[in-house]
Order: structure tokens, then sequence, then C-alpha cells
């Protein structure tokens, strides 16, 4: 039923010829899946995505803890908009969600307030001799999945479905705030039923999971994080979200957004620490992933070159599910060969 | 003899038709369903003293079949245009009519919820608008989700009405008064259902509501939160839980209960807006604008086209059909002062 709201907001996702923004954060806590979404452009889907090396940040968490001032951020948004247009390109897609938020948002000011545009092209050709186009299209990476699910479902050596039961995996799905809450119509589905994941579950073999908190915080919050003396308000965030999803029994959760997914996915480990609580029946945990480790997964990408194994709570039964082979010896072999001593297994969420 | 066509068999229209009628005044009634009164027939109860609404029905459905009315059911007009001496009306199907005088009734059509999507209608079972609710009460069968007896029952106010989001800033003027009325009647036929309303404030503003809005918190218990609700979702166990802040108390709320009952506001109809843009009277979100709405308050800026009832604006059942009355006044004179003319 919900999906007659999701599917009637749709925005425009440029079909190809794209310039990619990496993330501050992506690389660290996801380390496989801006690699993996560059792969699945360019290997599954032959579009063409350029990926500059020269890129830097949006400015996104100083510029929303009010310590990047907004004429800062203007101008490294600037900044950020010359490499494209350098290139050539006109479609530009930020790997965060955040960035995408603050870039939708500087554009809709430029547009709003065009004497403020004049300042910042005149503030960057100050500070670096360049020159900038606004993008045509700004899509986050997940809109460029969202687009091409059909295609990619067509190369997916596995679906989202459990192969001993064979009914479909119950997943649930997070948007970042800053996807579609700030301006509601640049999201798929909008804000309150974002359709941007769901529309991948669904096309990919699995279930959707509508529960109470669906579209609360996810604990970060920014503040409730970044303010130490808040980070017992995130945890408890965490925790409600995680209460009212677990009757459910999901599979997975799966997100678009770097704090999200970290959080989401961390504080399981807090939680059980603190209150000896975890919320599957188990006490693995409910595994946490990036839209491009679970596109990935079905593609038939190697989990730990996705990076799985850097996650707090662990994939392998999950990937059992799905009945995704993988060797477990290779879990924490480094990019030149070495195996790395694996990490120390905690004391109330089961590995 | 002179003739008025009336658009819109509901309480506004039929009441100025006979009216007209009995003045010896040939009434065309153009209805676009195959029966008249057709929002009148969903309610069950009337405010603030509890008649039937059947009771309504029968008696104006009755003055339908006084001498010089003829009812035309089933047929849209679709425009309206003065001829230099006549009105000319146009059905759907491209048939013509002629009269002296029009009489816009159009009236209103409930504010579509699903638009209000974080409320959950449509998506939810537990979730309803004021007219299921009505229909149950009719029927004499409130029931959850599940077909089961309810234990908690939540109004909300202001479902499209006072609302920036769908763009419709007025009050709808009749949903709390409604709710009060609702709650009642849920305890009165499940006196060991809670039932509570959510308002951001009560505009009890007719004879007897202030008392009635008294009678639901002290006889009845009815109880009565200052806050919006936020969001509304799926419980596990097919419940609805909502958020909301009780702005008296200053806190945060979140409560679940078994039947969410959106008080939806009115709307201009289709047919309403239709008219407006056709005659060239289109008021604010699409009502009909009349020339004053202190002293001509039935009239529109183009002579011998007339109002009357929620085609103007959010009005109670009993408001429209005393507008209706005025109305036929407004014409009546108006076509004497054509007589004298002539």
């Amino acid at each position: 039923m919900a999906n007659r709201f999701w599917n009637e907001y749709q925005k425009t996702i440029a079909d190809d010829h794209y310039f990619y923004e990496r993330s501050c954060i992506r690389q660290t806590f996801f380390p496989g899946s801006e690699t993996a979404f560059l792969r699945m452009l360019r290997e599954e889907l032959n579009k063409d995505i350029f990926d500059d090396f020269r890129q830097h940040t949006c400015t996104g968490i100083g510029y929303h803890t009010d310590l990047v001032p907004l004429e800062t951020t203007m101008t490294v948004v600037a900044r950020l908009f010359s490499l494209m247009t350098e290139h050539g390109y006109e479609n530009y897609v930020p790997s965060c969600v955040t960035s995408f938020g603050v870039f939708t948002e500087m554009v809709h000011m430029w547009q709003e307030h065009p004497e403020l545009l004049d300042k910042t092209r005149e503030n960057l050709y100050k500070a670096c001799k360049r020159e900038f186009n606004i993008p045509k299209n700004i899509a986050h990476p997940s809109d460029v999945i969202y687009h091409f699910r059909f295609e990619l479902a067509e190369k997916m050596k596995y679906r989202l479905v459990n192969r001993f039961t064979g009914k479909p995996l119950k997943v649930v799905e997070h948007i970042g705030c800053h996807y579609a809450k700030i301006f509601p119509d640049k999201g798929v589905g909008k804000a309150e039923f974002p359709y941007v994941l769901a529309g991948m579950i669904e096309a990919w073999g699995g279930e959707v999971v509508d529960y109470p908190e669906r579209r609360h915080c996810c604990g970060f919050g920014f503040r409730q994080y970044l303010v130490q003396e808040n980070r017992g308000y995130s945890v408890s965030n965490t925790k409600k979200k995680l209460e009212s999803m677990e009757p459910y029994e999901p599979d997975f959760i799966v997100s678009n957004c770097p704090g999200c997914s970290m959080f989401l996915d961390r504080w399981q480990y807090t939680i059980a620490e603190m209150e000896h609580k975890t919320y599957d029946r188990e006490g693995y945990g409910i595994p946490v992933l990036t839209y491009e480790e679970m596109a990935g997964l079905l593609l038939g990408y190697n989990p730990w070159e996705l990076g799985l194994q850097i996650h707090q709570v662990q994939s392998e039964r999950l990937l059992d599910k799905i009945g995704i082979s993988y060797d477990p010896k290779e879990k924490y072999k480094a990019a030149d060969g070495r195996i790395l001593r694996a990490p120390e297994k905690p004391e109330n969420l089961l590995v | 003899m002179r003739k008025v066509a009336i658009i819109g068999a509901g309480p506004a229209g039929i009441e100025a038709a006979s009216i007209l009628a009995r003045n010896g005044i040939q009434v065309s009634l153009f209805e676009k369903s195959e029966t008249p009164l057709k929002n009148l027939q969903d309610k069950a109860f009337l405010f603030p003293n509890f008649q039937a609404a059947q009771e309504i029905v029968d008696d104006l459905s009755g003055k339908l079949l006084a001498d010089g009315i003829t009812s035309v059911f089933g047929v849209e007009i679709t425009d309206v245009r003065w001829q230099g001496t006549e009105w000319k009306l146009t059905d759907i199907k491209g048939q013509t009519y002629v009269t002296d005088s029009v009489l816009i009734a159009t009236g209103y059509q409930v504010f579509d919820a699903h638009r209000k999507e974080e409320l959950g209608y449509g998506i939810y079972k537990g979730v309803i608008t004021s007219l299921d609710m009505e229909q149950m009460i009719k029927h004499g069968k409130i029931t959850n989700a599940n077909g089961d007896e309810p234990k908690r029952v939540t109004f909300l106010q202001c479902v499209g009405s006072r609302d920036e989001k769908s763009g419709n800033h007025y009050c709808s003027k009749i949903c709390c008064v409604t709710a009060v009325k609702q709650a009642i009647e849920v305890r009165k036929q499940l006196p060991k259902c809670d039932s509570s309303v959510f308002y951001m404030d009560l505009r009890m503003w007719g004879q007897g509501f202030e008392e009635m809005y008294r009678t639901a918190q002290e006889k009845y218990g009815v109880s009565f939160v200052r806050g919006r609700i936020s969001e509304a979702a799926a419980t596990f166990d097919g419940r609805v839980q909502l958020k909301s802040e009780d702005t008296l108390m200053g806190l945060p709320l979140k409560m679940t209960t078994d039947l969410l009952v959106l008080m939806v506001g009115m709307e201009p109809s289709c047919g309403t807006k239709l008219l407006g843009k056709s005659c060239d009277v289109n008021g604010d979100y699409g009502f009909i604008k009349t020339v004053n709405p202190h002293l001509y308050d039935n009239e529109t800026s183009r002579p011998g086209l007339f109002a009357a009832g929620t085609c103007k604006r959010p009005m109670s059942i009993s408001d429209s059909i005393n507008d209706a009355r005025s109305a036929a006044l407004a014409i009546q004179e108006y076509l004497d002062s054509l007589k004298n003319e002539n």
C-alpha cells in the first residue's frame, strides 16, 4: 500500500557522465563501498564516471555544527564544482548524504539569492583563480543505483532471499536525514516514505520492514554525538530504533548515509556492553550494510574486498542465508597478501 | 414565468429550489450524482442535538417533490455563460439549457487524507477518516483494523485545514464539533473504550457546542490533548503508534491507539472549482467569491449569478440551509428587478 506514495515521487537522475565526489568518512568506515560503486557503474553498467584525486571536504560536518561559516562552505563547494566544470561534466554525484544535502542547499540558496552566487564566484576566483558552473543534475549514488536497479538485477548472482526458507529477507532501510528531509522533492519518494532503498530491496527480492520508528534518527544527529556530553542521547536514540525493529526480526539493515550506517552498527556493540542486550535472537546483532555493499554482495563481489569485516556486527550469518560463498581465511587478508591479526572479540556481541 | 437553474442538490440547492418554487418560479435543479444529498447521507447524527441525519434527508427530499421543481440527476454542468439576455448552461455531454438566473450550490468535498502521508491513511488499516467513523457510528459497529472492539480511539483535528503543508490555511469550521460528537458516540457505543481528541484549539462557535464539549469531558470522560500529531506508524500488533507534543504540558508524547480518526476538512468540490473558473468568480482556494461577505454574500460579480452553501466556504448544514434561504430572497429580488425593467 505504501508503494502507492513511494512511487508517486520521483526525481530526475542523469543517465550517464557523472562526476564523483568522495566522502571524508566513508572510506574509513566502509572502505570498499565507494570502489564498489565505481566498479558497478563502469563494469556492470558501462557508464562514464570521473573520480578526481584533487577533491576535498564539502565542510558538511563543520557546516552543520556551526564551525564553518556559510560563506566558506559556499566557496569550498564552488571549488568542487569547478573541478567538475574543468573536466567537462554536468552531473554531480556526491558519495555522502550530508554532502548531497550541502550541495543541494547551496545551489538552492544561489538560486534564491543570486547575489550570494556572485559573491561566491568572486571569493573562489580570489582564493584560487577558478571558475565553475552549477551542475545540471545532482544525484546521490543511492539515486543512481536506484535508477539502474533493474539493470543491475539482471547481472546479480544472488537475490535477497533466504536460501534455507525460500522467503524474502526482511530488510530495514534507513535514509539519512540530509537526503530528503531538507529538500523532500530532491529525494526519491520524498521524506515520509522514501523509496530509494526500498526500491532496491524490492527489485532484488527482499521485503521492506515498516516498523514504528522507521523515520526516527539513527542516533548520530551530529550534536548528539559530536558534543561528547550528548553521547548518551545518541546511544538512546539508536536503542529506540533497534527496540522498535526487533519484533520484526530483520535480517539486516541498509542505509544510504555514512553516519547512520556507522551508528546503527557500532552502537549495537555499545548497547551489548552496557546492557548485555542484542537485537537478534542469537546474540550476533543485526548486520548493517551500505547500499553499495548490498548491491556488491548480490553481484557476487568478494565480501572481504567490500570491507564487511570492518563492520562491528559481522555478516557471515547473512552471507550464509543468501548463499554467498566466502573464504573465512581471507577475512583479514591485506591487499598486499599479508594475513593481518584478527581483532579482539567483544564480550557480549557474538562474532 | 421566470426560470432559475440551481446547480447542486445538497441542502443549500434543495432549500433554495423549494423556496423559489413556492414563490412561483420555475426551477431546474441539476445534480451530477444519481441521488441528491450525497454528503448528508454519509452522516449518522448531527451536532449539537444528535438528531439523526436521515430525518434531515427525508425532510429535504420531500421538498424536491414540490410543484415547479424539475430535478435532473446524473448530469454535470460544466460551463455557465451569460448570453446577453439569458444564462446558458452546458452539461458534460454538450446539451444546453437557458435560464434567467443561476444559483451555484455545488458544495464541498472532504480533504483527501492520503495527502498527509505522515499520518498513514491508506497505508495503515488503523488510520481512518471522520467519514469512515461516521459510517461506523451509523451502523453501530465501531471496530479496529482486525475487526475487534477497540480499546482506544484517538481523533486528530485540522487534517487538511489550518495547514500550510497541504495549502489550506483556512479553518473548516465543523471538524472541532464533529470530533466532540464522534468522541461522545464512541463512548456511548463502547463505554470501556478510551476516547481522546488532539486539537490546536477547539472552536466551539455555535449554540450548544460549548456545552457539548463540556458534556464530552464531564459525562463521557473524553480527554482532550492540545497538540498536533506529527507521525503515525503501525506497530507490530497492528495498532497505531502516534507521536505528538502535549503543548500544555510542554512534553513530547508517544502513545498507541487502536484507531486514529483523521478529522478531514472541507475543500471546494470539483464542480465548485470548475464553475468558479468558468464564470470567473473563483475566490481563495477555489471557493466561489461573493461580492461582499457582510452585505451581499449570495451575489457574485456577475449579475444573475448567485452562490449558496459550502461552495463559498466551510459551513454547517444549518448554516447552509439558512444561506440558501437568503440566496432565494436575493434571486427573487433580482428576478423582480428584471420584471420592472421589462
